[in-house]
């Protein structure tokens, strides 16, 4: 019995993201090789080890939290305070004044959500008829859609610019969220619900077909709600991937009330153009929490579920 | 599924009824796929073949101008100072970027693998990063690195004067490199991990009973059955630090000079800034090429694993 990383594949039951682990372990002789324990001192070392690795993965997080409750003066304060001797939350009251920041922060949620929810629709739809139906040229379809795992899209941006800007849709939200739910970033996920579909018992289909259902109602009464993990593992790939976007909103974002979060947080600057740090930091802790403390939630789900998007590449 | 005359009747009826259920069911399927594939050629197809024809063009948005021009822009791409520096830029990110994020991601994996107290814990602080936004992340870390931000202030204290990290051309490169290696490491780390843990115990036990210390142990067990892992997830990290842009602009804007303007970045500059659409469409072709170029490398070693597999 090993950890419960992410030895059991994501996707359902018989994904194959076709690397990932090496052999199986072996079944029978589990217990015989019992890891003997290395001596306290040494485990204590190793211990310390990965106390201190831990530092640049979570000392950012708490100095962006922290440094956003300082009040100017003490912000870029030498020696360094760990937590503000005086709390202020001026920043956040400046984060909402300088920018419509609460708008922006609707754009972001409700573009990301349309995303998952067009992504989850495509991907489950067009996995499943790729994994189930045999239909002349579904090979050749195939492979013509896995060309969108290819290409990045930053080598695409100037001619969806061109189309975008000829369709009159610049500096609105449409580009954020018609491309990528039928463009290249939903090619992964209809790449994994495949993968999950395949591995689906053929036998619980029959059933349903016995009881009369046709191909819609087998994919909707069955196969869809059975894929439950994998559509966990799309949605919240699919969801950050939005959230995060930034190549994209910059080119076709150009006013305030149109940004998106990552946008928005980098015009936080002084009549100088140098950043407000404060501000910036409140505005940054504001979308950092709320994704963060859903991770802890569930975590399982966010380290398999992305796992499988860091196969991609 | 049992086969009992029971089962036989509907089975008839089926046969009987195949011909226009096969023919709605295909065209169902087609159904299915098409949003996907109609998508597909849309917004990824399309403009493929467009930013190929674009790159034979001198195409100034500003200035109007839109002329078949042949390979100008290709030749222009071969003079191109420019040009040069950021594909040297690139692999110098590229590098960096595989060799510190693989080796950490190793040793975190291997740190987790030890059935340590608290593996947990430490697991979600390493892959938290991964969750928060990419922007957000370098924000922090561009207040970090301020010449008058923490690190700095830090070393300061303790009497040590440190760098204006996002000014100098070679630490500007190390610290997006690192702002990169922290944000995204927790990722291969769990690739890894799964890897180290699917090694059977009996073969370490074996060469602990004939005496191999740990050291030995991971050099010549663990690291060659996890090889694939580690070519796999290298060439992964190759292919999206190609991709790196958010950073380079948020935290040095390609600079100082140009030290840190990667191949996106100055194919981004190009295009948005200085409104050479057609010279910047024959370097999204150049990306292209060298992302396919990298994919395909990826794809070999996968199938010869698979093979090795079996």
């Amino acid at each position: 019995m090993r950890s419960d990383v992410t030895s059991a594949p994501v996707a359902g039951p018989a994904t194959d993201p076709p690397a990932l682990a090496g052999p199986p372990p072996a079944v029978g002789d589990v217990p015989a090789a019992r890891r003997r324990r290395r001596p306290r001192a040494v485990r204590g070392l190793l211990v310390a080890l990965l106390v201190v690795l831990s530092v640049p993965f979570v000392f950012p997080t708490w100095w962006m939290a922290t440094s956003s409750l300082k009040p100017m003066s003490e912000i870029l304060r030498i020696p360094p305070t760990l937590w503000p001797h005086e709390v202020s939350w001026d920043a956040y009251a400046d984060v909402f004044a300088l920018q419509p920041f609460a708008q922006q922060y609707w754009n972001s949620l409700y573009i990301a959500a349309l995303v998952t929810a067009g992504t989850i629709l495509v991907a489950s739809l067009a996995g499943y008829a790729f994994a189930r139906i045999s239909f002349p040229g579904a090979n050749a379809l195939f492979v013509l859609v896995l060309v969108g795992m290819l290409v990045p899209a930053e080598v695409t941006i100037v001619p969806l610019f061109r189309m975008v800007n000829a369709l009159g849709l610049v500096d609105t939200h449409w580009p954020l969220i018609v491309v990528p739910i039928f463009g290249a970033p939903s090619v992964l996920a209809t790449f994994i619900m495949r993968q999950f579909f395949l591995g689906l018992p053929r036998e619980l289909e029959e059933a349903g077909r016995m009881d009369g259902l046709g191909r819609w109602g087998i994919f909707w009464r069955i196969a869809f709600p059975l894929a439950r993990p994998a559509v966990a593992a799309v949605a919240i790939f699919t969801f950050l991937k939005s959230w995060n976007l930034y190549l994209e909103p910059i080119v076709y974002l150009s006013s305030r009330e149109n940004f998106t979060l990552p946008q928005a947080l980098t015009q936080y600057v002084d009549a100088y153009g140098g950043p407000m740090w404060n501000v910036q930091l409140a505005a940054t802790t504001l979308t950092v929490i709320p994704v963060l403390a859903v991770f802890l939630v569930a975590q399982r789900q966010f380290v398999q579920g992305l796992a499988h998007s860091g196969l991609k590449g | 599924m049992t086969s009992t005359p029971v089962a036989a009747r509907p089975r008839v009826r089926t046969a009987r009824t195949r011909g226009s259920a096969a023919q709605r069911d295909r065209a169902v399927g087609y159904l299915m796929v098409a949003p996907q594939v109609l998508g597909t050629v849309a917004f990824v197809i399309v403009p493929l073949v467009t930013v190929a024809w674009y790159s034979l063009h001198e195409w100034n948005v500003l200035a109007g101008t839109f002329v078949f021009s042949g390979a100008d822009n290709y030749e222009r791409m071969l003079a191109d100072p420019g040009l040069r520096d950021s594909l040297v830029a690139s692999l110098w990110f590229s590098v960096g970027l595989v060799v510190l994020n693989v080796t950490l991601a190793l040793l975190l994996a291997v740190l987790l693998d030890q059935k340590l107290p608290g593996t947990t814990t430490f697991r979600t602080f390493f892959f938290s990063p991964v969750v928060v936004s990419l922007v957000a992340w370098t924000i922090v870390w561009g207040f970090l690195l301020q010449d008058d931000g923490g690190i700095n202030g830090f070393l300061a204290s303790v009497g040590v004067e440190g760098p204006n990290w996002l000014r100098s051309g070679p630490t500007a490169m190390l610290a997006v490199i690192v702002v990169q290696v922290f944000k995204n490491v927790g990722l291969n780390m769990i690739l890894f991990l799964a890897a180290l843990q699917s090694v059977p115990e009996e073969v370490q036990e074996a060469a602990r009973i004939d005496g191999a210390g740990a050291w030995r142990r991971f050099r010549s067990i663990t690291l060659p059955l996890i090889s694939p892992t580690v070519l796999l997830v290298s060439i992964l990290t190759v292919v999206g630090s190609l991709e790196v842009f958010a950073q380079i602009d948020v935290l040095t804007g390609g600079g100082p000079g140009n030290s840190t303007t990667v191949l996106v970045y100055y194919l981004y500059q190009q295009a948005f800034r200085f409104n050479e659409f057609g010279y910047a469409s024959a370097i999204s072709v150049l990306l292209f090429v060298i992302v396919l170029a990298l994919t395909l490398i990826q794809w070999r070693t996968r199938k010869r694993w698979v093979h090795d597999e079996v």
